[in-house]
């Protein structure tokens, strides 16, 4: 195998790659990228075995083959070359080496034979769809600060999306919770995806995702079965397992009875309870709410530490009422309120709470309260 | 020589018998008026008080136990003799003696006992640091004036007094350091008083295996083995920074401990770092019926533990010794802490689920860690478990219910598995 690339292409595709590849494990192999050079055209592939990343990049092949190096080490040496050189990779097989040539540097990397690499079986996709970027951004960018890290909940540990009955007929739908909170998103439905199953997405693929989603009108072909998911640009293909597990029924976790309607500029909320939180105990972070006629204070006393309190012009009109919130939980959720003002309803201080932007239910977020 | 006759507390200078008494069990030793920490520990304490309440068993093998599966609690001297040991497992002991006389454990009356112990303690000295119902470390630095005698002679008087007014014998090792005093306790039972003196520490300590510290197990044995160290011999031949770098916290205190030395101070209120409970089945199971049955009974008795200390625990760990012995353990730190029986059995039971069941198992424990006051626990509910907080509020009720009407007013059908 030869071939030579451009600096800047190789560095994309090489990035992608090191970054699926687990840092530590005992499988040499999987340490490695798979580049495979053909027409005009190379592949760089990597795996840890749960998710595979295609990168497809042009290059000037001169000598089709393949090989392995280490992903991290050749991504290393790619970002530490000047911008604009011209790389050349060449293979020696025999001597089990590939070579790295750009400008006056020169490297020579160990290789291990390609057909050790573990490649994805591939799958029966039930369903396949086409989505603009900027869709299934939203989607997951609005989910994924909800995702849980309890290994002892693993079917927990990623976004379930699947299909829904939103407000106005079917939905693609995101959902992460870890207990404390819950995020529910809504898009239209792509056309192709009615018959998409349900897959919870592992956090990680979520993360490696998000690189494919830069670009608002990219178009995302993705495609769905029972056990994997993948997502495709023209250039990049992630293929990923989905978790093995059943995603609990979130729908009755949504309150749907509570009335007691709090709306507050999302920004100035957020501010402030940063603000006050700056003194709560470390372990608990509890912030308090307490809310009366167009009027909210939100107050921490943390007996080792101080007392903070600040208050803030809201509209309620309802009961007084005195609540108490995680104050990380709650900064996540106004967050992600862009647009126009954050409306919190509230049942009781033990019940959980519902929060959205404005009257937008297609994005809806659930937080339990916390004694105070 | 300072010398002290343990019978009649008369001091004199050595002789080989008490010339007051004539009896010859005397402490000697340069600097017996001048050391001052202790370490007190009952002889064969379980089973010394079953044959005080049962005479007929006083020239009996005494093995004290759970069942014909649990292991070896206690054991008395006689069965000793045979070559019964604590913590060995009751079938193996019941080969080496079968006569023995096996009783379950009375716990009530060993607490009891132990009290009665204690207030003996505090009457010399408020610094004593329990470390299990029957020994603990006392410190008598400072108490010559106010008891009119030096520490030795007025140990001498709590270990007469247990035996006069308790009928239970207890070791003392006299030292100026925990460690050593706790050595010392160890080296001529039962019914010891051993001294180890600022001058003759280098020479105690030459040659001595390792493992004789308190707290160096098999696995750090292992580990010490792996560097060549076996005895303080060869601990003395490495420089404190190689030991730290080696062992971390623990290569300094070896590096001291070679040195005989030893700066923790005997203090009653260690912090509890953890509450835990485990059961030996009288037969190995698999079965995850009869498992569950005691998870949820585990994790009650951890929960009243931490609910009667006012505790709650962050981490939850779930032990399993399989019938081969091989020990499994799993834990799961949770967001806040806990102090919920309810809580408390979800996690150990969703651990248990979390690997294959691997059993037959021999043996099953739940504890709980990272231990906060317990009004900084229980603050939030499961949002995916909306009975939770009813759960929860059944269980504060059970609680009042036991308070009031005794431990087995109300049951859960789950604690019958």
């Amino acid at each position: 195998m030869k071939l030579s690339i451009e600096r800047g292409t190789l560095l994309k595709a090489v990035s992608q790659a090191q970054s699926v590849v687990e840092r530590r494990n005992t499988i040499p192999i999987l340490a490695n990228v798979l580049i495979e050079a053909e027409g005009n055209t190379v592949t760089f592939r990597a795996t840890d075995l749960d998710i595979e990343v295609l990168d497809k990049a042009p290059a000037q092949v001169e000598r089709a083959g393949s090989t392995t190096v280490s992903a991290v080490m050749l991504h290393e040496i790619v970002r530490k070359l000047p911008d604009g050189s011209l790389v050349t990779l060449s293979d020696d097989s025999a001597a089990g080496r590939l070579s790295v040539q750009a400008g006056r540097s020169h490297f020579n990397l160990a290789t291990l034979p390609k057909e050790d690499f573990p490649v994805m079986a591939s799958s029966d996709y039930a369903s396949n769809f086409s989505a603009p970027a900027g869709v299934l951004r939203r989607l997951f960018d609005k989910s994924k600060f909800a995702i849980s890290t309890e290994e002892t909940r693993y079917y927990l540990n990623g976004v379930y999306m699947h299909v829904a009955d939103g407000e106005g007929g079917k939905v693609l739908r995101c959902v992460a919770t870890d207990g404390h909170r819950l995020a529910r998103i809504d898009a239209p439905l792509p056309a192709g995806a009615e018959a998409l199953p349900g897959v919870i997405v592992p956090r990680k693929t979520v993360g490696e995702l998000r690189k494919l989603l830069d670009d608002d009108d990219t178009q995302i072909a993705v495609s769905v079965s029972e056990t994997k998911v993948r997502f495709a640009t023209p250039s990049i293909t992630l293929t990923s397992k989905v978790i093995d597990g059943t995603f609990p029924d979130y729908t009755r976790v949504i309150p749907q009875g509570n009335t007691r309607r709090l709306e507050v500029d999302a920004r100035d909320f957020a501010a402030a309870v940063d603000r006050v939180a700056t003194v709560s105990s470390e372990r608990s972070r509890a912030v308090k709410l307490s809310l009366d006629e167009d009027r909210l204070v939100l107050s921490v006393n943390a007996p080792d530490s101080g007392a903070a309190e600040e208050e803030l012009a809201v509209a309620y009109g309802d009961e007084r009422l005195e609540i108490g919130f995680n104050a990380k939980y709650l900064l996540e959720i106004a967050s992600q309120v862009d647009r126009e003002n954050a409306v919190f309803m509230f049942n009781s201080a033990g019940d959980p709470t519902l929060m959205r932007e404005g009257n937008d239910m297609s994005a809806v977020y659930v937080v339990m309260p916390m004694r105070v | 020589m300072p010398s002290l006759c343990r019978d009649c507390l008369t001091r004199f200078d050595a002789a080989a018998r008490c010339p007051s008494c004539g009896r010859p069990r005397i402490v000697s030793h340069p600097e017996l008026d001048s050391l001052t920490i202790a370490h007190m520990d009952c002889d064969a304490f379980y089973a010394s008080v079953e044959k005080r309440d049962n005479p007929a068993l006083v020239d009996k093998p005494v093995i004290i136990g759970g069942g014909r599966r649990g292991v070896v609690s206690t054991a008395c001297y006689i069965a000793r003799i045979k070559g019964v040991r604590s913590a060995m497992p009751m079938f193996q002991a019941l080969k080496l003696c079968p006569e023995a006389v096996v009783i379950k454990p009375r716990m009530q009356a060993y607490v009891d006992a132990s009290r009665a112990i204690r207030a003996m303690m505090e009457e010399l000295t408020p610094a004593i640091e329990p470390l299990s119902l029957d020994e603990a470390f006392l410190d008598l630095t400072g108490t010559e004036r106010l008891h009119g005698a030096p520490p030795a002679v007025m140990l001498a008087r709590l270990v007469r007094r247990m035996k006069t007014e308790l009928g239970l014998t207890g070791s003392i090792g006299l030292s100026h350091n925990k460690f050593l005093a706790k050595v010392a306790s160890d080296m001529n039972k039962p019914h010891g008083f051993s001294v180890i003196g600022r001058s003759d520490t280098a020479a105690f300590l030459r040659g001595k295996p390792v493992r004789m510290i308190w707290g160096v197990g098999q696995a750090a044995q292992a580990a010490l083995e792996a560097a060549g160290i076996r005895s303080f011999d060869d601990l003395l031949r490495w420089e404190a920074r190689d030991l730290t770098a080696r062992f971390g916290s623990m290569g300094d205190r070896l590096w001291h401990l070679a040195r005989g030395q030893d700066t923790r101070r005997v203090s009653r209120d260690t912090p509890m770092k953890s509450i835990s409970n485990e059961t030996t089945f009288s037969e190995d199971t698999s079965d995850p019926d009869i498992l569950d049955g005691h998870i949820w009974r585990l994790a009650e008795k951890v929960a009243d533990r931490a609910k009667a200390k006012a505790l709650a625990g962050r981490v939850v760990t779930l032990k399993l010794k399989r019938a081969d012995h091989r020990i499994l353990t799993r834990r799961h730190a949770m967001r806040d802490a806990t102090q919920l029986a309810d809580r408390l059995y979800r996690e150990a039971r969703a651990l248990f689920d979390q690997g294959p069941n691997a059993g037959p198992y021999r043996l099953i424990g739940v504890g709980l860690s990272d231990l906060v006051p317990e009004n900084a626990a229980d603050l939030s509910h499961d949002l995916l478990d909306p009975q939770a907080a009813a759960r929860h509020r059944a269980e504060r009720a059970t609680d009042s219910i036991r308070a009031r009407f005794g431990e087995d007013a109300i049951l859960k059908g789950r604690a019958l598995r």
